[in-house]
């Protein structure tokens, strides 16, 4: 009844291209929009935001930043968290640095020196492809938490080999450091969760995204009919990591405060963001945000349901969650290749179309 | 002769017998990629599963107690019995058969003809999952493994490089078997597909699956065949790595220490492996030697595979023995 577009009239092509066709949709955003602004941080406790708000907020960020890589432009990278230690390490570095500069400023700087190593890491994709480019990632994800473990300079030669986020303002209100409030922290991520989603979403969009969907299609072909694989493959690793590095500086600064590269950014993490994309559905910005929910979710309800109400010891638990990890990417994979997001997109064809079933 | 040198010698006589274990891993995946088309990110699980099979069955260990304990309130732990190692490893097989039957049947028979990178992911998703049960099966304390093999120090070589050279050689009796056996593993592994009925059609599916269906090879068959063989060398493999570090997670990562091995020896190629491998097992360890412990501070053994591996395939992209990639539109 309510999700129809009939009578939903549109009279130029600039509406007719915009990101949600259909009315109802249009208000659910911004309904959704107004209430992560305004209602949630009014709301949200310490347990709210540190165990599933701010994590999938910031697992949101490297989700669409390896979408843009591997689901739009079809370069499999394993290196994100490597390219997430960039970001966290870069923010430390400036936050020690410049004590004057603000979150803002810091965390975007660090999303562009991530840019800056991704693009150097993005090289060889010009000679390899498919597997072995993942497995060139690989080299970028061990190198990198090697380096960081192995230079002094990088912690700035903490005896614990540790690095702790300072405390630091935006417009007077703390966001980094272990006395911030849940709703600033939840904030902060907010914006730049909102700020990235609509660029990724303008930049697959456009003529860039067009351009990196051809690479991904058929990559001699896009070359033949004039895209130029250099600098298509490039911008995808350059707009990839910087989206990765934000990630991973919000990570550092705002979530954990405190970071051991190994444990931190180890392979494992870039496995996850992987699996994010995977169940989320590969080349869809909503699939980016789909998986992240989906993924920081499952440990908290299997643990509330296992260890909290059926009383099992923590370890079955965390086994059996590796289990149902690798079932369900098996399963989509199976069923479904494109994801929660294509599931989504049936739901409304399905909407749209009831109570009449063609 | 200078001590350093002889130091460097003894590194890197250590290094090719490491690069044997890598190939050993190695040869797994290049069976699978050959007949299938799929990377299998697994094998490295795959080793930790049956290195954890084989150990739990010798021991007499109860699957799954730690979650029957769990859920119905009982305490059971051991069957009590003792299973010898030949037997144990005989059990062992049938249970990698068996699961190369179950992954045929409930993942990859319903992604044929998808895109090889789907399958690859869907190779990650089954190491998780398997990664998972092998936990849940059998307690993931780390476990040490004993099937009779030897271990130590090399007498006999010790002594006679020290008569030579007035310095003995450090090498371990463990990886001489290793390499004994991964020399008679390929030596088979050839035969097969040379000399018997099963490994012709395997060698036809992995030129061409379509052309092998139709002068009547059964594709699931074969699938299940090379699932099987690589669920045998990933025993192999998991029993000399078990054997020399105990059997516990990280033998899962010695897959990603194959890939890199993989990358230089070309995909497709059985001598690839083996070649990639003492490629990587001599040239990391010599690195760290002479370049990473004096200069960088160490451990560079992490991430010399990769970059060598990069470098390299940025020269040649598909690897010294691999075939030419041609593409066309």
């Amino acid at each position: 009844m309510l999700y129809r577009e009939a009578g939903d009239f549109k009279t130029s092509y600039a509406k007719d291209n915009q990101t949600f066709p259909i009315k109802f949709d249009r208000w659910g955003y911004w309904v959704i929009l107004i209430a992560a602004a305004f209602v949630v941080p009014f709301v949200v406790n310490d347990y709210w935001a540190s165990a599933l708000l701010v994590p999938f907020l910031i697992y949101a960020i490297a989700a669409l930043g390896l979408n843009i890589l591997t689901g739009y432009c079809g370069q499999v990278s394993l290196g994100t968290g490597g390219f997430m230690a960039v970001g966290a390490y870069a923010s430390y570095k400036l936050m020690t640095a410049f004590p004057w500069m603000d979150m803002f400023t810091v965390t975007i700087l660090s999303g562009f020196v991530t840019a800056a190593v991704g693009l150097l890491f993005g090289l060889p994709s010009l000679r390899i492809k498919g597997f072995y480019l993942a497995v060139a990632t690989l080299a970028a994800q061990f190198f990198l938490v090697w380096l960081f473990n192995k230079v002094p300079w990088f912690y700035n030669y903490s005896a614990s080999g540790q690095i702790n986020a300072p405390e630091r303002e935006v417009f007077g209100i703390l966001v980094t450091g272990p006395n911030t409030q849940p709703w600033a922290e939840y904030t902060f991520c907010l914006i730049f969760v909102v700020a990235l989603a609509w660029v990724a979403r303008n930049l697959t969009r456009g003529t860039v995204g067009r351009k990196w969907m051809a690479i991904r299609d058929m990559d001699i072909a896009a070359e033949i009919i004039g895209v130029n694989p250099l600098r298509a493959k490039l911008s995808a690793f350059g707009v990839s990591s910087f989206f990765i590095g934000i990630a991973g500086a919000l990570f550092f600064t705002v979530y954990l405060g405190a970071v051991e590269v190994g444990e931190a950014f180890g392979i494992q993490k870039s496995f996850l963001v992987l699996f994010m994309v995977i169940i989320g559905g590969l080349g869809s910005i909503f699939g980016s945000f789909a998986g992240a929910a989906f993924l920081v979710l499952l440990p908290v309800v299997l643990k509330v349901l296992g260890v909290d109400l059926l009383g099992w010891p923590t370890d079955i638990v965390a086994h059996l969650n590796l289990v149902i990890v690798g079932a369900l990417i098996v399963f989509f994979l199976v069923v479904e290749p494109h994801g929660l997001a294509q599931l989504w997109r049936l739901t409304k064809e399905k909407l749209r179309l009831w109570p009449f079933p063609h | 002769m200078p001590d350093q040198l002889l130091f460097g010698m003894e590194v890197a006589l250590n290094g090719l017998m490491a690069g044997v274990m890598y190939a050993l891993v190695a040869l797994g995946f290049v069976l699978i990629f050959k007949a299938s088309g799929i990377f299998n990110y697994a094998q490295g699980v795959m080793a930790l599963f049956a290195a954890m099979t084989l150990v739990g069955i010798q021991n007499g260990q109860v699957p799954f107690a730690h979650l029957i304990n769990a859920t119905f309130g009982t305490d059971i732990h051991h069957f009590g019995w003792e299973v010898p190692a030949l037997l144990a490893i005989l059990l062992t097989v049938v249970v990698m058969i068996a699961f190369a039957w179950m992954v045929n049947r409930f993942v990859f028979q319903h992604l044929v003809n998808q895109e090889p990178i789907i399958l690859f992911m869907a190779t990650i998703g089954l190491a998780f999952f398997l990664e998972g049960v092998a936990d849940l099966m059998w307690g993931s304390e780390i476990k040490t493994l004993d099937v009779g093999l030897p271990q130590g120090i090399n007498e006999y070589i010790d002594s006679a490089t020290f008569e030579a050279f007035g310095y003995g050689f450090f090498i371990d009796n463990l990886d001489i078997v290793a390499t004994i056996i991964a020399a008679l593993l390929v030596a088979g592994l050839v035969a097969f597909s040379q000399y018997t009925k099963q490994g012709r059609a395997l060698r036809a599916v992995a030129d061409d699956h379509q052309a092998a269906l139709s002068v009547g090879i059964s594709l699931n068959f074969i699938w299940v065949l090379v699932w099987s063989i690589a669920g045998f060398v990933a025993l192999v493999a998991g029993i000399m790595w078990g054997a020399k570090s105990g059997v516990q997670f990280s033998l899962s990562l010695i897959a990603l220490k194959a890939l890199p091995v993989l990358m230089l020896g070309g995909f497709t190629s059985i001598p690839g492996a083996i070649v990639g491998g003492l490629i990587i097992g001599v040239g990391e360890k010599l690195f760290e030697f002479l370049i990473g412990a004096p200069y960088l501070g160490g451990a560079t053994e992490n991430w010399f595979a990769y970059v060598l591996a990069l470098v390299f395939l940025v020269f040649r992209p598909q690897g010294l023995f691999g075939e030419k990639i041609i593409e066309r539109v």
